[in-house]
């Protein structure tokens, strides 16, 4: 059974369709890339999926069950966890508060072994030596990781990543998305809109491309990039 | 050393407040008993605004409907006093729901002054009941303070009036509710609730994305402080045995004052209100002959705290020395690393 299905999913805003009948499954364990220009609607499809915004039309499954008018913090505790493109940190918590928050909440842990699996993921994201830091004064690298390790301390069984290697140079890009593979490899299912694409490409088994809110292609990384239709909208290149 | 010396002087202090009554005159313990009520009604506003939040400019609906059902439960109901407290409490806390359910729709300052309105409504709503005396307000039966449960006890164990008595018996509630109330912050702040209470103050939308639902926990602070609000208000009310709408709906005595001594002490703090008392009684004592000079002046300090030291007096000096005896924080715990990997 699918962790994730999105069935014939719309919404607008106003005149403006920004997601436009999308539907797809995501298999335990998979990793799904989301690729498409700036306005088509990527951001909105993960608010669909965490509940931050309902559809107008379409159903949300997870594990089968319809969620579409779950609110999000049920679905962070079925397994749903994200981080956000902007990070948003809990800014006067400290970084290990800011997991023990997702720990206790949404991954439903308590007491020392929350505290103890939090430790484990600070240690995993590089995060360990700042533990007691004001997550508030930490730098663009570190809040990227925290907006991970954060999601992963809710205990997903799907993570939502939403251009989380954007602004980063190259060391750390190769960095975080280590840690990523490594998440992967445990058999956590990725959803990952990106626009970094060497990245993408070198941990996603599928890519979606969305363009004005419409899938425009699902397959294989290789497959889509290749195709002619992709590479003039989304690259720019003429076929 | 003062870390370990800090403990003592609390404990110490909490002696002499507990001992008053036997060793110091009735006036003095009239006063520290308004002061006690101000702490208490500050620490729930402290929890409400610093902590979750919630700016209401509403809490002496809460103290009014306290008030009022403690008066209604000796008057029409011919019950204890103390019970009437319970009773108090309990009132407020049930008022808390259909005033949240407006309320809560209501974001910021509107929260705020939906929260007064609200509050004024229940007055005018009150000033109609006609049994307790209606927009005029009535009075203790006569002979009530004489009846309450533990007066005798007390007017023996310290040799004094039925009166001094009824003010000792009322000065030791005040106290205890005020020590329980700071013990029960401390302990709901450090719990999991507490935890997503101060994700929440950082960034709703970032809380309810790991699982925290904000709106559950701010409804469980809101009754829960209207609950102890009502309380202190019903307790407060006994001391001064006579009760008008007017006076149990106060948004000066029981809301305004009290927002000045959470802001200057520290809002957001635990110790900010502990600490905005104190400077507030100072100030009224040395104050108190100039009159509205010392409005003024509660005015000025208030302003200057909210431009130079937005977390109090209390957080200028935690920044300054480091100092925290109640400290919030959690610490990871300190796992044993083995040395070789399995």
């Amino acid at each position: 059974m699918s962790i994730l299905s999105l069935r014939s999913v719309s919404k607008s805003f106003g005149a403006l369709k920004v997601t436009d009948d999308v539907s797809f499954d995501l298999q335990p364990g998979e990793a799904l890339g989301i690729i498409g220009p700036n306005g088509a609607g990527k951001s909105t499809l993960f608010n669909l999926i965490t509940g931050n915004i309902a559809p107008d039309q379409g159903q949300v499954f997870l594990d089968g069950r319809d969620v579409t008018r779950t609110p999000p913090m049920q679905r962070v505790v079925a397994g749903v966890g994200r981080s956000f493109q902007i990070p948003q940190p809990f800014g006067d918590l400290t970084v290990y508060e800011n997991l023990l928050v997702a720990a206790r909440f949404g991954g439903g842990l308590g007491g020392r072994e929350a505290g103890v699996f939090c430790m484990d993921i600070l240690d995993r994201t590089g995060l360990g030596p700042v533990a007691e830091k004001k997550a508030g004064g930490l730098s663009l690298l570190q809040r990227k990781r925290l907006e991970l390790a954060r999601a992963m301390a809710t205990r997903p069984r799907v993570i939502l990543l939403d251009e989380i290697a954007g602004g980063l140079t190259d060391g750390e890009c190769v960095e975080l998305v280590a840690t990523i593979r490594a998440i992967h490899a445990e058999g956590t299912a990725i959803v990952w809109i990106e626009h970094v694409l060497h990245a993408l490409n070198s941990v996603v088994e599928r890519l979606m491309v969305l363009n004005f809110g419409r899938m425009l292609m699902i397959g294989a990384p290789d497959e889509v990039m290749a195709s002619a239709q992709v590479r003039e909208i989304y690259l720019g290149i003429e076929a | 050393m003062s870390r370990s010396l800090s403990p003592l002087i609390a404990l110490f202090a909490l002696a002499v407040l507990y001992a008053l009554p036997a060793i110091a005159p009735r006036a003095m313990v009239q006063d520290l008993f308004g002061i006690l009520t101000l702490l208490v009604l500050a620490m729930n506003w402290n929890l409400l605004a610093g902590f979750a939040g919630l700016v209401s400019v509403g809490q002496q609906a809460f103290v009014g409907i306290g008030a009022y059902a403690m008066f209604a439960a000796i008057i029409l109901m011919g019950l204890d006093p103390l019970v009437g407290v319970v009773i108090g409490g309990i009132a407020a806390a049930v008022f808390a729901v259909p005033m949240a359910f407006f309320a809560f729709r209501l974001n910021g300052a509107y929260f705020a002054i939906g929260t007064w309105v609200v509050a004024d409504i229940a007055r005018l709503a009150i000033s109609q009941w006609k049994a307790l005396g209606g927009g005029t307000g009535t009075s203790l039966p006569k002979g009530t303070a004489k009846e309450m449960a533990f007066v005798d006890g007390i007017k023996e164990m310290l040799d004094v009036s039925t009166a001094a008595a009824a003010d000792a018996l009322t000065y030791w509630l005040m106290l205890s509710l005020a020590v329980a109330m700071l013990v029960a912050s401390y302990i709901f702040l450090r719990s999991r609730m507490g935890l997503g209470l101060q994700a929440i103050r950082d960034n709703e939308n970032a809380a309810r994305s790991v699982g925290v639902d904000p709106l559950k926990l701010k409804a469980a602070v809101f009754l829960l402080t209207a609950f102890a609000t009502g309380l202190c208000g019903a307790l407060a009310f006994i001391q001064i045995t006579r009760v008008t709408p007017d006076a149990a709906f106060s948004v000066i005595d029981w809301t305004a004052f009290v927002i000045f001594i959470t802001v200057i002490g520290g809002i957001g703090t635990l110790p900010g209100p502990i600490v905005g008392v104190v400077v507030f009684y100072a100030l009224q004592r040395a104050l108190a002959d100039y009159g509205t000079i010392y409005l003024i002046v509660l005015g000025c300090l208030g302003i200057a705290v909210m431009l130079f030291a937005r977390r109090g007096l209390w957080g200028l000096f935690t920044d300054r020395t480091g100092i925290d005896p109640l400290p919030l924080r959690h610490r990871p715990p300190r796992v044993a690393k083995p040395s070789h990997s399995a």
